[in-house]
């Protein structure tokens, strides 16, 4: 059954629009922001489940073995 | 008004009505000189970063503003100059004043801290404790220093501009701030002169009722000398420069004699010709702090493209 639409919505359909684009905006700065952030943060390279030794900051670096 | 009033009268408020609650011309004026304050700082800010923190640094002040109303409702609904406020015409209710208030300083302060650094976001959330607790609730209606004090709150925007930028307060920030903090007494004592009977009817105990419109005009002239000489001394700061300094020196220079000429005028005098000196000196304060800010923002662009390196 199709229900009449309540004069309340119609009354605050202004308002409620407002609310929305606000909301909307507030997303796009959130988001935004992050990806600001983040960027920002420089080139990150972690663990992913396998134990790299190559990024291992506690392993000491060995200098290229001369092929000569 | 009451709640069940607005209710009871059918309005329904509308985005506007809410916007109105923020103080949308302090608003402009504290988006421009937060911008000014971000901008003149040495160290650059991302666009997108420098836009949410003055997008909420001007939400934080609306939102005092909305404090402000809510708090004050009884003495704007006395005042011809503030009658037409949401609050007193019935538009918005004194409790949803409130909750927003409070909301968007939560908001905002949040945000801030986000996007910008601690710090400023302490400073904002300062700026608005101060503005409506301190100015509103406090002194606003207890010492007729009132909008000396409470001119702090105005203050605050390029400070915290700077800050978004550089992460610390320093001596230039601290100069931003004096040329607003000295510029509001002369600014609003000039309107309360016209606009006393507004004040006395609301029991606000401005200098004008409570010294008098002589002690006023003297009050206002004192200050503009201050300012004048404190203004033009900051031409030869770090952050001022050619444009700054001969903006301070011609727009005090013309200040100074309006505020010297409200000085020499007795309220009889005044009241002839409706207060024009007084309302000319108001209006041109207006232009005052637009234009001091646009010139330091004149400045650092000189300097950033090489044509300008300081004065030493």
């Amino acid at each position: 059954m199709i229900k009449v639409e309540h004069e309340i919505h119609q009354r605050r359909k202004g308002r409620n629009m407002g609310v929305g684009l606000l909301l909307l905006g507030m997303v796009a700065i959130v988001f935004g922001l992050t990806v600001v952030k983040v960027k920002n943060l420089g080139a990150i390279e972690k663990f992913d489940h396998v134990y790299r030794p190559a990024i291992d900051p506690t392993i000491p670096v060995t200098p290229p073995v001369d092929s000569e | 008004m009451s709640e069940a009033s607005v209710i009871d009268h059918g309005y329904e408020p509308s985005m506007k009505d809410y916007f109105d609650l923020l103080k949308p011309r302090v608003m402009s004026l504290v988006v421009f000189t937060a911008l000014v304050g971000l901008l003149v700082a040495p160290v650059g800010v991302n666009p997108f970063v420098g836009f949410v923190s003055v997008l909420f640094i001007a939400l934080g002040a609306g939102a005092s503003g909305a404090l402000n109303m809510w708090w004050d409702a009884d003495i704007d609904a006395v005042m011809s100059r503030t009658v037409k406020r949401p609050i007193p015409s019935g538009r918005v209710a004194p409790g949803e004043a409130l909750g927003i208030g409070i909301a968007l300083s939560g908001l905002s302060v949040i945000m801030l801290a986000l996007a910008a650094n601690l710090l400023a976001a302490a400073l904002l959330a300062f700026t608005i404790f101060f503005y409506a607790v301190v100015y509103s609730m406090w002194l606003k209606r207890s010492t007729p220093q009132n909008i000396v004090i409470g001119g702090a709150a105005g203050a605050f925007p390029p400070m915290i501009g700077w800050v978004v930028a550089t992460g610390s307060v320093s001596v230039e920030a601290w100069l931003m701030f004096m040329l607003i903090f000295l510029w509001t007494p002369p600014h609003f004592w000039a309107l309360a002169l016209f606009m006393k009977e507004d004040y006395h009817k609301a029991g606000v105990p401005m200098l004008t009722v409570t010294a008098g419109h002589d002690a006023t005009r003297r009050h206002i002239f004192v200050y503009s000398v201050l300012l004048a000489i404190f203004a033009v001394a900051m031409g030869f700061s770090s952050i001022g420069g050619p444009v700054f300094l001969a903006t301070a020196v011609i727009l005090n220079a013309r200040f100074m004699l309006g505020c010297y000429r409200i000085w020499q005028r007795r309220t009889p005098e005044a009241q002839a010709d409706d207060y024009a000196v007084e309302r000319g000196v108001f209006r041109q304060s207006l232009w005052y702090t637009l234009l001091h800010f646009t010139a330091l923002l004149a400045d650092a662009a000189l300097k950033g493209a090489g044509l300008w390196s300081g004065w030493v």
